[in-house]
């Protein structure tokens, strides 16, 4: 086996074990399956919509993922820096490269397994009617990649410091931004005094037409390209955050 | 297999790491000495490719550490000052998880760590949490990880600090064991150690090299080496002792011993008892001092210190 993805891989397993070793990958997975179907059955009324959609579950999950991802990435890089152990992980010939690889894979892998117990909802609406499918499919699709997004900017804000609290609080400003970018109250505020493109370009950051044009059943292939972009980058981020931290 | 050349280390404005430079063969075990903060820890994360030196190259092994850490640190197990480990891993869990790293799969893996937990006595604690484990377990399961991929050089950062007497022998012993066919360099502060371990000792203070020699020429340079103290009865014996041609000073001490201390390089102790024979002494004690290490770990570290403060 190529000797990167051998790195790539041993790093990743460590976290997927790291999460499980401890309680928090079971909280997490209880207070994350509660509060979906909190959301989807209690407020967004399921039942009384009488309609065999997920849109009452799906609309939920960025706001979910705000809150919750953070709390899974923010010991990505904090605890290494913390505890020292990143001196360990880069004196064994794995680059910061490999390292974070492994790391956004473990994360990300550990939220798309909270999603994939979600399956119940999903089988509810089955069960008491006849759902569009296909509009599931790609709303699952669009939340995994939503997910990955938050990890990405979680994983980054871990990277920026040794002390969790703060990793985590600027990660969910960082999510909260990307929810509203696009949002009238948003625009409108920056419409005032800024130039159309520059509200323009603030708004196009935003999670949420991407997210809802998946959720819809529209799978796009600029969409799927932004999530990519916004993983991509804020990988590459956290990368020049470790060089500049560790030195190289 | 580490040449250093010229290695300086800048944090902002602070120098940590001034002009060292070093060479080290195989079979050597180098202590690595001076008092806190005078750059060991930084130069041996250098070395290790942890950190980019700010000037100056590292080879391990003909390889520059600050252009391919990956391919240098392949010959390198290190073990870091502060003891890191991954506190929710079971000490197998961590080591399996740095053979992995290491890229060993399978039984190999296995057949490693094994070898790693018998050699550092982790057998009774392998199934346990790293963060139940005492702070003699923490350091040989830190050690433990440096011996997995069997590099040919060992950086030990303080490898005994905060040991038991026993527990220090018995990593003392490991280190010892170790060195026949590698290098291993180890910084510390305890000067037993150097003594004990080492076959060769570097002194750096405030970012530079200020004595490189074996541990016994060291001692050599101690004003106390080859100094005799006597324990005698008889008629003036500090005059007479004063006149004999090899000795620089003697002193009388509280406890009615006499220190005799000879002029450098000269040997006095059969000087002393011929004259003791002749003059009718009545020796009851007589003791050649080996020179002490910390007497001249004192003697070059101050120095340097007051040379830089009158600079400054």
């Amino acid at each position: 086996m190529n000797e990167s993805v051998s790195h790539v891989l041993a790093v990743a397993k460590r976290e997927w074990r790291a999460y499980f070793d401890s309680p928090v990958a079971y909280v997490f997975i209880i207070i994350f399956l509660m509060l979906a179907g909190f959301f989807t059955f209690s407020l967004a009324q399921f039942y009384e919509a009488r309609q065999a959609d997920l849109n009452g579950f799906f609309q939920w999950h960025p706001w979910l993922y705000m809150i919750l991802v953070p709390a899974v990435a923010m010991r990505l890089w904090a605890e290494e820096r913390r505890s020292g152990t990143i001196e360990l992980l880069f004196t064994v010939s794995v680059t910061p490269l490999q390292a974070l690889l492994g790391k956004f894979a473990a994360a990300w892998l550990f939220m798309l397994l909270a999603l994939a117990l979600t399956f119940t909802v999903p089988l509810t609406a089955v069960y008491l009617g006849s759902p569009d499918m296909g509009a599931i499919w790609s709303g699952y699709l669009g939340s995994g990649l939503l997910a990955g997004a938050y990890v990405a900017a979680g994983m980054f804000t871990s990277a920026l410091t040794r002390n969790q609290v703060i990793s985590f609080i600027l990660a969910v400003v960082i999510g909260l931004f990307l929810i509203l970018a696009g949002y009238p109250p948003v625009t409108d505020l920056l419409a005032r005094w800024a130039p159309m493109w520059f509200v323009d370009g603030v708004a196009s950051f935003s999670f949420m037409p991407h997210y809802e044009a998946l959720q819809r059943g529209v799978i796009d292939l600029r969409d799927l390209v932004y999530f990519a972009s916004v993983m991509i980058f804020m990988l590459f981020a956290t990368q020049v955050v470790l060089k500049n931290k560790v030195g190289r | 297999m580490i040449k250093a050349k010229d290695l300086v280390k800048d944090f902002g404005l602070r120098r940590a790491v001034n002009g060292v430079s070093f060479e080290v063969e195989k079979g050597t075990v180098l202590g690595f000495l001076g008092p806190n903060g005078a750059g060991k820890t930084t130069t041996i994360r250098m070395v290790a490719g942890f950190l980019p030196p700010t000037e100056g190259s590292i080879l391990v092994k003909g390889i520059d550490v600050a252009r391919d850490p990956v391919a240098a640190q392949k010959s390198i197990g290190y073990m870091p000052e502060t003891t890191p480990l991954y506190e929710d891993m079971t000490v197998s869990g961590f080591l399996r998880f740095l053979a992995e790293v290491r890229g060993f799969r399978g039984t190999e893996r296995n057949n490693r760590v094994d070898y790693a937990i018998e050699r550092c006595f982790l057998q009774p604690v392998r199934n346990q949490t790293v963060d139940t484990l005492s702070k003699g377990y923490r350091q040989r399961t830190c050690l433990a990880q440096t011996l997995l991929h069997d590099p040919d050089i060992l950086l030990l950062d303080e490898p005994t600090e905060g040991l038991d007497p026993n527990q220090k022998q018995v990593v003392r012993e490991m280190i010892k064991e170790m060195a026949a066919e590698r290098v291993v360099m180890l910084s510390t502060h305890v000067l037993e150690e150097v003594e004990a371990i080492c076959t060769r000792a570097i002194i750096i203070s405030a970012g530079k090299v200020v004595a490189d020699d074996t541990p016994a020429a060291l001692k050599e340079r101690s004003s106390k080496y080859n100094a005799v103290t006597l324990s005698a009865e008889g008629k003036e014996i500090v005059p007479t002792l004063e006149k004999l041609p090899n000795i620089g000073k003697v002193q009388s001490l509280e406890n009615g011993k006499i220190v005799a201390f000879p002029k450098t390089g000269k040997s006095i102790a059969a000087d002393i008892l011929g004259a003791a024979q002749r003059h009718k002494w009545k020796v009851s004690d007589i003791k050649v001092d080996e020179g002490r290490l910390d007497d001249v770990f004192r003697q070059i570290t101050t120095t340097e210190d007051t040379k830089k403060k009158e600079v400054a």
